[in-house]
């Protein structure tokens, strides 16, 4: 009874919404006054519904109901209980649903925080988040109902959650990413109601802001996790693969970063305006190219998701709607808010506009090449895939302009020519970070290669400028907690991205990957550590069997660590998983997995030796909680 | 006469900002052109090195290829065709029911490759057999062996 409870609230959600993106926009053009103010209790009825359908998912994961086939095929009743509650977003169907409950969140919080915004922009906010929302329950119900049933033959026990995703990061890393890349509607119907009512009065780039710096966290916070997640769970060792699915959530991060700074030049000086909401566009409608890209298996990945045809045309569908009737409104009405305005040369602006332009290639260059396997299959019938060589060696150099000027527009004044003084001033840190950059890698490694230098001078280059960016700043005001809110988050995203920079420098050069074959009891050494492969035996879990290793490393006579990598097979769809065993520190990492047996009791074994990785999610994690803190400050609210 | 000439340079500023307006907006555009072409220099000059052509083995089987090609060779582990030796080189035959090719690869292969299902493995042809470097096996949604389709990887 409960599931068919769940389907009917959806159906009434989606009805809701319907109205919400029909009602208001009736009352606008009658000048019904009530229909207007009913956006408001329709969004948060239409959430209210979303909701209840998520908890009675959830019921059904919890009680074991596996009549619905969506539970049947993505849990077990020996699941344990935190992955049971998470299991409801390992699928197609439950992570639409997840799409929708979040977005709902975000329609809520709107409704909650917007007491300072006017009724006539409120109405077209809500209006454009309930056609994107009743477009998603309409997927959904079209497409992919979670609450089927098997009837009224229904399987004893389920096929088990994919075991790759019985991982704490793989709970968390995708409602992370959701909010980020969902976050982004609400500044894509802010963007669309300032061009609707085109009142150049309206500061909008202010109301606008910790919306985007939000959404950039979770955005940013989804990233790594699963960036973390791919490089322990897996087995992979890597950070980064250039895949597709990750390419699809990194571009809107490259433009999320546009956009955060150009709504800083749009409230700060009025130029800018049109590309700013242009950007505020585009960073929605990339979240959703991506979201098609993935969803409906045209491109092949690593990470396959549901590659249903009927869901990918659907998907289209909406993606063109959205893209066309979007674009449609900048077309005809940005025009109307465009103020004509003069950048000056070497302002902060042309800075800003500068390192836009460049991110905005960037993201562009990594979607052509995301894209270019299917336009080249297009044109020729032939299947081809593009090397993660091409990323690195377009969107880097792309990217060195961006980070060179990064740490150097604080410094430089709005509407004001002062870049050479400026660079006069910093000019020795310049130099300090390139003699570092040469000596460092010398002296630890005597290394001397061009790209460990490039890099590690542009890291230490952000960092020091951040650093002195920051003692001026802590000076004037007299203490570090007289900085504003916006402040200390720039300084923090700012600082965390040379941080970034250093870490993939360092663990691009300087990782050592062996994949060797060993029994127990014989030793490796690897770089200045020996591992021992100690003993081996069987294991047994709650729904897996398996083996773990024992491996012993030790750095010197005294210090040893003892290291406990797995092979787990897991028993009801048989499959595989390693369980990587990693030895972390700030400075590196030693990282061990076990391969394969081999006969006479050997194993195929892989360790790593990962110099400086954890700077990377260091880096970004300084990113989200500048975002964050950025966000709640005082002053961008209006 | 004095109201004139005011109106008069009021009317030459303002054409000055315009001027300056457009300018400075020209430099823009060209600042944007730029980037526009050395991104499509490094695209193109990226692309043209790091394109791996897919082929299943029918397709192999038909037409001749280059062993300087870096290609990528889809279709499903043959079973019993796993071979492992005592170093970590394993040799497997990946067919799609037509026709097979034989591939060599050095390293651990991913949990995901198993005999009869799909696998995607790159590399370059030595002596009518795949030279892999990598060998990719599908994380499915539902997890079962994607079917060895001319789409699988």
């Amino acid at each position: 009874m409960l599931p068919e409870i769940g389907l009917f609230c959806l159906i009434l959600g989606f009805l809701m919404a319907v109205l919400q993106s029909v009602l208001p926009v009736l009352g606008l053009r009658y000048r019904q006054v009530a229909w207007i103010d009913s956006a408001r209790p329709l969004a948060l009825g239409q959430s209210f519904f979303s909701i209840l359908a998520v908890l009675i998912l959830v019921l059904s994961f919890l009680e074991n109901d596996f009549s619905v086939q969506y539970a049947a095929r993505h849990s077990n009743a020996a699941l344990p209980l935190l992955y049971k509650l998470s299991a409801w977003w390992g699928g197609h169907e439950g992570s639409l649903l997840l799409w929708i409950f979040i977005l709902n969140i975000w329609t809520v919080s709107v409704v909650l925080c917007s007491k300072h915004l006017p009724m006539a922009f409120l109405a077209r906010v809500l209006v454009i988040l309930g056609v994107i929302s009743a477009g998603f329950y309409g997927f959904l119900l079209v497409t992919s109902n979670p609450f089927l049933r098997f009837l009224p033959l229904y399987p004893l026990d389920g096929q088990d959650l994919n075991p790759l995703l019985q991982d704490f990061g793989l709970i968390v890393h995708p409602p992370l990413l959701y909010i980020g890349y969902v976050g982004f509607a609400v500044p894509f119907a802010f963007a669309l109601s300032a061009l609707t009512l085109s009142d150049p009065a309206i500061p909008w780039a202010k109301w606008m802001r910790p919306w985007v710096l939000v959404s950039f966290a979770f955005l940013t916070l989804g990233i790594v996790l699963g960036s973390w997640w791919a490089y322990y769970e897996l087995g992979w060792g890597g950070w980064w693969f250039w895949d597709p699915v990750e390419n699809a959530s990194f571009i809107p991060w490259l433009l999320g970063i546009a956009l955060i700074h150009l709504l800083m030049t749009t409230d700060k000086r009025q130029s800018l305006q049109a590309l700013t909401l242009l950007l505020a566009l585009l960073v929605f409608i990339f979240s959703l190219i991506g979201a098609f890209l993935v969803r409906s298996g045209i491109l092949t990945s690593v990470h396959a998701f549901a590659s249903d045809p009927s869901r990918g045309i659907f998907l289209l569908k909406g993606l063109l709607v959205v893209v066309s009737a979007g674009l449609l409104v900048y077309g005809l009405f940005a025009k109307k808010l465009n103020v004509a305005s003069i950048v000056e040369p070497w302002s902060r602006e042309l800075l800003i506009l500068i390192s836009v332009l460049f991110l905005m290639v960037g993201a562009f260059s990594i979607f052509l090449g995301t894209l270019f396997p299917l336009i080249y299959e297009l044109f020729t019938q032939q299947k081809i895939s593009v090397g993660f060589p091409y990323f690195n060696a377009v969107f880097v150099p792309l990217m060195l302009p961006v980070l060179v000027l990064m740490p150097v527009g604080p410094l430089v004044k709005w509407g004001r020519n002062a870049f050479k003084e400026i660079l006069k001033k910093m000019g020795a840190l310049g130099i300090v970070s390139l003699f570092l950059a040469a000596l460092l890698p010398w002296f630890l490694e005597k290394i001397f290669l061009w790209p460990v230098i490039l890099g590690l001078s542009v890291g230490f280059w952000i960092l020091l400028v951040t650093l002195k960016t920051g003692y001026q700043k802590v000076r004037a005001k007299g203490s570090l907690f007289a900085l504003s809110k916006g402040a200390v988050g720039m300084l923090l995203a700012h600082a965390g991205i040379g941080v970034l920079v250093i870490g993939v420098t360092v663990v691009s050069y300087f990782e050592i990957e062996r994949d060797v074959v060993m029994g127990v009891g014989q030793s490796i050494s690897l770089k200045q550590e020996k591992i021992v492969f100690k003993a081996l035996k069987k294991i047994e879990g709650p729904n897996y069997i398996g083996y773990q290793g024992h491996f012993t490393l030790s750095h010197s006579q005294h210090q040893t660590k003892d290291l406990y990598p797995e092979k787990r097979i897991f028993i009801m769809p048989g499959t595989r998983l390693t369980e990587t065993a990693i030895d972390p520190g700030f400075w590196q990492d030693t990282y061990i997995a076990l391969g394969e047996p081999l006969k006479n009791n050997q194993w195929t074994v892989r360790l790593y030796h990962k110099p400086f990785v954890r700077w990377i999610w260091l880096g970004a994690l300084m990113v989200a909680m500048g975002a964050l803190i950025a966000a709640i400050g005082r002053r961008h609210r209006a | 006469m004095a109201k004139n000439t005011k109106n008069r340079d009021h009317q030459a500023k303002k054409s000055m900002k315009i001027n300056t307006i457009h300018r400075r907006r020209l430099y823009f555009l060209s600042l944007f052109g730029l980037a526009i072409v050395i991104a499509s220099f490094l695209v193109m000059r990226a692309l043209d090195k790091n394109i791996n052509l897919y082929y299943t083995p029918t397709e192999l089987a038909k037409q001749v290829i280059s062993n300087k090609a870096r290609i990528r060779v889809g279709g499903i582990v043959q079973q019993g065709s796993v071979v492992r030796t005592e170093r970590l080189e394993v040799f497997f035959t990946i067919t799609d029911l037509d026709h097979h090719i034989q591939v060599k690869y050095t390293g651990i292969l991913p949990d995901l490759f198993k005999e009869g299902q799909g696998v995607i493995a790159g590399g370059y042809l030595r002596e009518d057999a795949l030279q892999a470097d990598e060998v990719l096996a599908k994380h499915d949604e539902n997890y079962q062996p994607p079917k060895g389709s001319r789409h699988a990887s």
